[in-house]
């Protein structure tokens, strides 16, 4: 009996993180857990904004964090590189674990902390400096005087953000002067010059027009081989478009957390499929 | 997203689909008519039927694209029309499927039975209400109902055989039914493809509600040695 091909069918392969599902599905990767939290609150004052947050990021994924307006992902995301602590009267307690290190330990290095972890902002932020310095900036600050690694680092990081073509011929022009999606550009690229383990973006397309969102898609998409990337965003399609895992928050609970395409097909909980489907309000 | 257009868009899919399922259902009754009354009028009104059922057909299809593209439905929202796009090609079979019984009724009515008293009745009747019930299934969001609908099909399959067989067996006896047993092979054959469609109706209406595929449950079962 003669034995035809198998016809192949190919899927993409998604990411599993470590911390859960039995991996019997052929499709799917392991991804171990870079960064987690571990029953996480945070006060503002008196009162809670955050209740027990338990999520893991997997290494070299994308997780999208969505909810409505106050229900605390941006303040989760603040926390994971501690910026809250330069908010009065935060309180934050359990543990956020980089690594095998809790960034909320006694006698943590916030600065060197912070090395580890890229952060880009809803509104693109250039310093009133050159594009060049723009992206230098943070290797500067980190003592780094050698001309060749800085212009080495500076090139590196706009060739990752995908700004090189644009602004090689004028890297000593203002930053200020590019457009609103070369800014959210050159951001990018003055936080992946550190070289960070982690890119934390909050909202970072949401003052952007549809073509510079693409790009921003795009890079996210390709960052994510060498970065772990946690997005904060408004948008449920880009969510669903540039993340593995979505995590779906509300009145600062995590309601749910799971791969992105079972979030947005198949949510396990009611107030998931409420919010994702618009019936919210 | 804003919900109550989208609640309305929804609801105007769910109509046109229900009015689809409706007609189908008309189509098998009268078809189940012409073969019960011996009486070829019904025919025409079946196939008068069908062209309906294609034009609804393509415009609800273009509506659910419409809503895909404009609406980016999520989650229950995203299953619900996904599946109405399988379900209306599959009611539009079932037309195609009567239209193809109630033309082989025009011939079948002027020759002698061949099968035995009631058993064609019994293939249709099954066939007709595993039909009914998925789209019962459908409106009432009722899984128990889906699921119901898919075990029937083993019943439909066994009148089925039941069929096939004794009209081997006419045939082998009696050449001269060959015709009207080839022409009856053939009705049988499209009452249990409607079965098999009223199946695929509940295995979508599973999908709606449960979110997973209810298709091809053997691929999950371990082989036995």
């Amino acid at each position: 009996m003669s034995t035809a091909a198998q016809p192949e069918i190919r899927l993409a392969q998604r990411p599993v993180s470590s911390d859960r599902f039995p991996l019997t599905d052929p499709t799917v990767h392991i991804a171990p857990i870079l960064i987690r939290t571990d029953s996480l609150n945070l006060f503002y004052g008196e009162k809670q904004a955050l209740f027990d947050i338990n999520i893991g990021f997997p290494k070299n994924t994308v997780t999208a964090l969505i909810g409505p307006s106050g229900c605390g992902k941006s303040t989760l995301l603040r926390c994971l590189n501690r910026m809250n602590d330069l908010i009065d009267g935060v309180r934050v307690d359990g543990k956020v674990i980089l690594g095998e290190q809790d960034l909320y330990a006694p006698g943590v290095d916030v600065i060197s902390l912070r090395k580890r972890m890229g952060m880009v902002f809803q509104k693109s932020n250039p310093f009133p400096k050159s594009i060049f310095e723009n992206v230098a900036y943070g290797l500067r600050i980190q003592g780094i005087r050698d001309r060749l690694v800085v212009q080495e680092a500076v090139e590196r990081s706009l060739r990752g953000a995908g700004l090189w073509d644009e602004v090689k011929d004028r890297l000593g022009e203002s930053g200020l002067g590019l457009s609103g999606g070369q800014q959210q550009r050159l951001c990018i690229a003055r936080a992946l010059a550190i070289q960070p383990e982690v890119v934390l973006m909050d909202e970072p397309c949401s003052a952007l027009d549809p073509i510079a969102t693409a790009k921003i898609e795009e890079l996210i998409f390709e960052l994510k081989a060498k970065f772990t990337i946690i997005i904060v965003t408004h948008n449920m399609q880009q969510a669903a478009r540039v993340s593995d895992f979505t995590g779906f928050f509300w009145l600062g609970k995590m309601i749910e957390r799971d791969l992105t395409e079972r979030i947005f097909t198949n949510p396990k909980q009611q107030l998931t499929e409420d919010y994702i489907t618009g019936r919210f309000g | 997203m804003n919900r109550q257009h989208l609640d309305a868009e929804l609801r105007l899919i769910k109509d046109g689909l229900l009015a689809m399922a409706g007609m189908a259902e008309e189509m098998i009754k009268l078809t189940m008519k012409s073969y019960a009354e011996r009486s070829n009028q019904f025919a025409d009104s079946v196939l008068g039927m069908d062209t309906k059922l294609d034009d609804m057909e393509i415009k609800l299809d273009q509506a659910c694209i419409d809503l895909l593209a404009l609406q980016s439905p999520m989650a229950s929202d995203l299953r619900f029309v996904t599946s109405v796009m399988k379900i209306l090609p599959e009611i539009e079979r079932i037309g195609d499927h009567g239209v193809n019984i109630a033309r082989r009724a025009s011939i079948l009515n002027q020759l002698q039975p061949v099968l035995p008293a009631g058993l064609l009745d019994d293939l249709a009747f099954e066939t007709s209400s595993m039909m009914r019930r998925s789209v019962e299934a459908f409106v009432a969001s009722d899984a128990d109902l889906a699921r119901e609908v898919i075990t029937s099909d083993d019943k439909v399959d066994e009148i089925y055989d039941h069929c096939y067989r004794e009209l081997l067996r006419q045939m082998l006896g009696n050449p001269l039914c060959i015709e009207r047993a080839s022409q009856l092979i053939i009705v049988i054959k499209n009452w249990e493809r409607i079965a098999d469609m009223a199946t695929n109706i509940a295995e979508e209406v599973l999908f709606i509600i449960e979110g997973r595929s209810a298709k091809h449950q053997y691929l999950n079962k371990k082989p036995t040695s």
